[in-house]
């Protein structure tokens, strides 16, 4: 990366989105998972940020707010409502893959995305494109927080991986899709994730703590 | 002006539930205004077929033919549901399952179901339908979850879980086509309409393309029930409540067929059509080879329904595969007979497991001889599924295979007969159980009431007639087909 003030901040802001989501494989009490939810918001947020002012783009601008409200303190707020008040099995205590091989396993699938999006970053071929392979990273390790991990919180944790590197790619990609567009989406996630947290306060009140590992009714 | 009628009337219908739901038959207005889109949707194909596309909302929306003839569809099975809604509703209130408050909170977001869906075959913008396929999988989960059971809440969860991926990655998809049509000199205010994405495919760089397509039918896959990303379909599918199955199965899973067709259209200009050919041809057989060996072993009527949408997704993918008007066409003809043949099937599974308090196939025997009506519904209603004449999806399913000889796949044309067969056997080895053999008790329990079983039988005869007359339709498809094979 080149020196300027513009491109070291966009790096790090960038850096700070897939930070947090290795982070999310390493810790297993609920809080901490919520408050690595709400950094990784703000940290898209300022990419957001960044990318508008740099290119003076207004829209840009609105949809960073649009997202920092959105994915750094709605988001984070509804997910600890959702959790409750602390019970004693909220932490994530049976991994399918301990932490360990989870972070081992993270590392593949970063070089997985860097080398499979590079044609895609040349393409770009701007300082924002060249990071396009970062935001695959998050939403692989998204994709593999989703598959290992058996709480609820820790499988919506996951998901929200998946979709803020896809709104990372599409910021980097494209300096954004149009506003409304952008908006849109934030609104479309803001939703999904009050329907996860309903289901979830549904499966604990009419079945007590779940894990999703004893949700085996249906098979063939 | 009719564009935005269609989409509004859905939504008008779910506030006049709202708020008049203390009125036992405000329920019928959800029936009334579903018919009154499907008049509109026909109305609209006729003018099309006559003059060309119609836009409204500004721009919002543009209704080619393609997205009338969609409109139809939903408007068709749309019509059928929320029909049989009235009885699933007012069977679960008298079973103690339901209060009326959540009746009321079914109807409405019924009603924001069809309308999202509407809005899906109708936006001009491929964003504006990425929206709206989203808004469908978040207003469904609450009506797979409608009963809370426990059942009923894991499908839920899985559901939106496996889903909300697969839209992740649909919406990856759109964001590199929006790359791919930037750098060939598109507008960021217009890069993502269908006519400019079609105007300037030619010029968009193939790589990016590849790998935009490849995800696309990744993500819409999953929410269309496509092995490798079918595994929620089954449970979702089962759990719901039976109109909700008809709607999903019979209509949502096509809605986002759609959106495949389209991409594939786009795809094919910029990378030809070998691409797109081979990806298809994968996810189809390999959903054909899942539906048939789980068939095989299936011991719930409603899963079984269910997977058989596995396969009828298989062959409809298959179709696009060939890509040819004729092979197009024909796809358009299955998810019509498809999506009636299977609504009418799991309206009547509501109506077997109420009657009989299972959905296990060796729980239900000599259905034909006992209650006759039910029986022969479903009987009739599994023979159109399977493919046997008069019914549509004999037709489409011949010219379907006769196309792919046509292009060159007719060694995947075999796979698929041979896989048909033995779903066929399969099939027809559960109903036989389920259906035939002698009454072996004395009760003669009630038929179902007329208003009930009237719908399902001239679906029935619909399906046959659209079979064996294909001329009010024939017109519509051909131009339908052409919107996506330039």
């Amino acid at each position: 990366m080149t020196g300027s003030p513009y491109a070291a901040a966009l790096t790090l802001a960038v850096g700070s989105v897939l930070v947090c989501a290795i982070t999310v494989l390493w810790v297993t009490s609920t809080r901490s998972v919520i408050r690595v939810v709400a950094i990784q918001g703000v940290a898209l947020g300022l990419v957001a940020m960044i990318l508008g002012i740099h290119l003076r783009d207004a829209g840009l601008i609105g949809a960073a707010t649009v997202v920092l409200l959105v994915k750094g303190a709605a988001i984070p707020l509804l997910l600890g409502k959702a959790s409750g008040t602390g019970t004693v099995h909220s932490r994530e205590s049976r991994p399918i893959v301990n932490v360990p091989a989870s972070l081992v396993a993270s590392v593949f699938l970063i070089v997985l995305a860097f080398a499979a999006f590079r044609d895609v970053a040349r393409f770009v071929g701007t300082t924002a494109g060249a990071l396009v392979p970062v935001g695959v990273a998050t939403l692989l390790i998204g994709f593999f927080a989703l598959a290992t991990r058996q709480r609820p919180l820790f499988q919506m944790a996951g998901l929200l991986m998946v979709d803020n590197g896809t709104a990372l790619v599409a910021f980097l990609c494209t300096a954004g899709v149009p506003f409304l567009v952008e908006v849109g989406v934030s609104l479309d996630v803001l939703l999904g994730v009050t329907v996860l947290m309903v289901l979830t306060m549904r499966l604990r009140t009419e079945f007590g703590d779940v894990d999703l590992d004893e949700l085996r009714e249906l098979h063939d | 002006m009719l564009l935005s009628l269609v989409l509004l009337l859905p939504l008008l219908g779910g506030a006049a539930i709202a708020v008049g739901w203390r009125h036992p038959s405000v329920a019928w207005v959800a029936v009334a205004t579903n018919a009154v889109v499907l008049a509109l949707g026909v109305a609209a194909a006729v003018r099309v077929v006559g003059s060309g596309p119609l836009t409204g909302m500004s721009g919002l929306l543009r209704g080619d033919a393609l997205s009338v003839f969609m409109v139809v569809v939903i408007g068709v099975i749309s019509l059928l549901a929320s029909w049989f809604g009235i009885r699933t509703m007012a069977l679960d209130l008298a079973a103690g399952r339901s209060t009326p408050g959540r009746s009321t909170g079914y109807g409405v977001l019924v009603q924001a179901f069809v309308a999202a869906m509407l809005l899906a075959v109708l936006a001009a913008n491929v964003a504006v339908m990425w929206m709206a396929v989203e808004a469908t999988t978040v207003v469904t989960t609450f009506l797979v979850g409608h009963r809370r059971t426990k059942g009923s809440l894991e499908a839920s969860w899985k559901y939106i879980v496996i889903c909300s991926v697969g839209i992740a990655l649909a919406f990856f998809g759109t964001v590199l086509v929006y790359l791919a049509s930037l750098h060939a000199g598109g507008h960021s205010a217009d890069a993502l309409d269908w006519t400019s994405l079609m105007a300037n495919a030619r010029n968009f760089d193939p790589s990016v393309m590849r790998l935009a397509f490849a995800l696309l039918v990744l993500g819409y896959g999953t929410k269309v029930g496509l092995a490798p990303m079918h595994s929620w379909l089954p449970d979702a599918h089962s759990q719901a409540p039976a109109p909700i199955s008809a709607l999903m199965s019979g209509v949502l899973l096509t809605v986002a067929f759609y959106a495949i067709l389209r991409f594939k259209a786009v795809a094919d200009l910029t990378l030809g059509v070998s691409f797109s050919r081979a990806l298809l041809v994968t996810v189809a057989l390999l959903s054909l080879a899942v539906a048939a060996s789980l068939l095989l072993t299936q011991r719930d009527y409603k899963r079984m329904l269910a997977y058989h949408s596995i396969e009828h997704m298989g062959l409809i993918a298959l179709g696009a595969a060939a890509g040819i008007p004729l092979a197009i066409a024909a796809v358009l003809l299955h998810i019509l007979g498809h999506g009636i043949a299977k609504s009418v099937l799991f309206l009547t599974s509501g109506e077997i497991m109420a009657a009989e308090g299972t959905t296990e196939i060796d729980g239900v025997r000599a259905l034909v001889a006992r209650r006759p009506a039910l029986g022969g519904v479903f009987g009739i209603g599994l023979l159109a599924l399977l493919g046997m004449p008069p019914f549509s999806l004999f037709t489409s399913e011949l010219i379907m295979v006769r196309a792919e000889f046509e292009v060159g796949l007719g060694w995947a044309a075999v796979v698929a007969v041979v896989a048909m067969v033995t779903i066929f056997i399969a099939v027809a080895g559960h109903a036989r159980h389920m259906l035939l053999g002698p009454s072996t008790t004395e009760d003669t329990p009630p038929a179902p009431p007329r208003w009930v079983s009237v719908p399902l039988v001239s679906a029935l005869v619909c399906c046959g007639l659209i079979g064996v007359l294909a001329w009010p339709l024939s017109g519509l498809l051909e131009a339908a087909a052409h919107v996506v094979t330039k």
